[in-house]
């Protein structure tokens, strides 16, 4: 069908001499927006048509079986003023952000680094570390992790090794939110991809240059490979940033759906859908969702303005 | 692994053939622990799934002081529905989205790269703006559409946005390499006649098969294991996808029946692995150039 209309839009240029401006936009535009539809129907209708609806829900009181109720900014300020769980899914998501992000790039770093000094085996290397990337998102990990650090589970018995007797690392507020770092740290395989790419691309003269004049290694990295990097360091600190704040599969599962022991992994994402599809609390949960947007919104604005000051691009 | 960063300072200047030697080793001794570090609770829970079950919780070791298939016949009938009829959903739903994903990321790609229209850069722009938005923001809306549509409890709301490009992830991706490809190719294709669709068809997809295979099989590894729109859209047991399965096993059966859910574990990542044994290449490749996410 597309093709008979894209043909149709070619003959009518044979017979125009001096096309009218709909005949242009026909011939111009026509053939891009056709091939454009699925996405600009999707788009409109499942991207823009919906937050619309949702900043108009956020508002509301709306329980998905009555019409909703227009409450004004009471959302909000529930929310802000009187909400103690909010706090606590912002505290638990937060410390996740700033533990796991910061630990799995610095892993993801250390790694591509020692494999790209060239040596034997990177493929076999490289494929091993990005193993758990692939699988970790996985129902499957966060009910091995779940049984890993239970407290009979494996990393006790291999602690016992050493005689020491580990508690149940998950059922403990104080420690449970850490397995669900290193689970993220563990999966420190595609960024360490994206950095190898990186260190890829740096001159190795400089290096040469640079050991000729005696620079130590530690000075070639602090003055040649950090700063060429950076571009790569600032796009590995969104990406996985932003992949962060959405985590919600691991903790679902490792909590059952609660987010404890006393909300220790009382994820954000895990919070507003308690909210939205626990208790139905719709308008609520769109609230929540905006805030997240605004959090994503501000850290990455921030992240972009502030990066002229620290990435280095070519010129 | 985390004595690696260290061991770059050892060496200044430049070090004698012996000591470089002894680096070398060092390096490889460092990667080989830290292997078999990452990769120890996956070899673990392989064992546990073969494991007898009373040895599943006394052992440490990867080795299981006998092979028994038993869990995992356990686990396939554990629930009242079989693990086939999850196994024949979820391959439904990732079979679907990888078509939909392929077909329309495709079109919006090759309008992007190739194609001259107004505003394209505006569309461009907000494209590239869902790569970062947070599906939370429009995840209740959505919801309600699909509701008012009747199709909670059927898996056009997991496959339907794939046929309109949602994933605005894959349509970056093949931008990227459809701008790559000669420009030459459809301006001799257009002297000759041939319409933009022709030029999509015959020329610029039969050229992108490694970007469309990397696509599809990202598509298939990401939707296989999608637990939250199965989670929110799918409430029949004779709907669930593996991951739902699964989910539904550790609720159940699983606190009683720790091999059936450790079988049935291994068995949910084999798609995945046999992806990762033959296509590595392909996905490492496609994280190296675009920056995947996982």
């Amino acid at each position: 069908m597309t093709a008979r209309s894209l043909q149709s839009g070619a003959s009518a240029r044979e017979r125009a001499a001096t096309p009218s401006l709909w005949s242009r936009i026909w011939q111009n535009d026509a053939p891009g927006y056709l091939f454009l539809l699925p996405w600009l129907i999707g788009f409109l209708g499942l991207t823009i048509g919906p937050m619309i609806t949702s900043l108009y829900l956020s508002f509301t009181d709306f329980d998905l079986l009555t019409s909703p109720d227009w409450v004004g900014a009471n959302n909000y300020m529930r929310m802000f003023t009187n909400d103690p769980k909010f706090w606590a899914s912002m505290r638990v998501t937060m410390f996740f952000v700033v533990f796991s992000v910061p630990l799995k790039l610095a892993f993801a770093l250390a790694v591509a680094m020692l494999l790209n000094r060239g040596i034997k085996g990177l493929p076999m290397y490289r494929a091993l570390f990005y193993l758990p990337s692939l699988l970790g998102a996985s129902v499957a990990i966060a009910i091995l992790w779940r049984q890993i650090f239970a407290g009979d589970g494996l990393v006790n018995k291999l602690l016992l090794v050493f005689g020491i007797e580990g508690p149940s690392w998950i059922s403990n507020p104080k420690t449970s939110l850490w397995t669900l770092i290193i689970l993220s740290i563990w999966q420190f395989g595609s960024p360490m991809i994206i950095f190898l790419a990186g260190l890829r691309q740096i001159p190795q003269d400089m290096y040469e240059a640079a050991s000729l004049d005696g620079a130590s290694k530690w000075r070639q990295f602090v003055k040649i490979t950090l700063p060429l990097l950076t571009p790569v360091v600032f796009f590995n600190a969104i990406i996985q940033t932003i992949e962060a704040f959405k985590s919600f599969t691991p903790a679902f599962i490792i909590s059952g759906g609660t987010g404890n022991p006393i909300n220790s992994t009382l994820f954000y994402t895990l919070y507003l859908y308690q909210e939205a599809f626990g208790f139905f609390r719709m308008g609520y949960a769109s609230a929540l969702a905006w805030v997240l947007l605004a959090l994503v919104g501000i850290f990455t604005a921030f992240s972009f303005l502030t990066s002229k000051y620290w990435v280095h691009y070519d010129e | 692994m985390s004595d690696g960063p260290a061991k770059l300072t050892v060496v200044t200047g430049a070090p004698a053939p012996g000591r470089k030697r002894l680096t070398s080793i060092l390096i490889h001794v460092a990667l080989l622990s830290a292997s078999v570090l990452m990769l120890y609770p996956l070899l673990w829970l392989l064992a546990a799934s073969f494991r007898p079950e009373n040895e599943i919780f006394t052992s440490a070791s990867i080795i299981p002081s006998a092979w028994s298939i038993d869990a995992y016949i356990r686990g396939w009938n554990g629930l009242r529905t079989s693990f086939a009829t999850f196994y024949l959903n979820s391959f439904i739903i990732s079979g679907l989205s990888v078509a939909g994903n392929v077909i329309a990321c495709s079109m919006a790609a090759f309008a992007f790269a190739r194609l001259n229209f107004r505003f394209k850069n505006f569309w461009f722009a907000m494209m590239l703006m869902t790569l970062m938005l947070p599906y939370q923001v429009t995840l209740i809306p959505q919801y309600v559409l699909f509701r008012q549509l009747g199709w909670v409890n059927t898996f056009l709301p997991l496959v339907v946005p794939k046929f309109l490009a949602a994933d605005g992830f894959f349509i970056f991706l093949m931008v990227q390499f459809f701008r790559g490809l000669p420009k030459e190719l459809d301006e001799a294709a257009q002297m000759d006649g041939c319409s933009p669709w022709r030029i999509y068809w015959k020329i610029i997809l039969p050229l992108s098969m490694p970007v469309l295979a990397t696509a599809a099989i990202f598509t298939f590894i990401w939707t296989w294991d999608d637990f939250f729109g199965p989670l929110i859209y799918l409430s029949e047991m004779k709907s669930y996808t593996v991951m739902l399965g699964l989910r539904t096993f550790t609720d159940s059966t699983g606190e009683s029946d720790y091999g059936g859910l450790f079988a049935m574990s291994v068995l949910s990542l084999v798609p995945i692995f046999l992806f990762f044994l033959f296509f590595q290449r392909l996905l490492i490749e496609g994280i190296a150039t675009t920056g995947m996410k996982r």
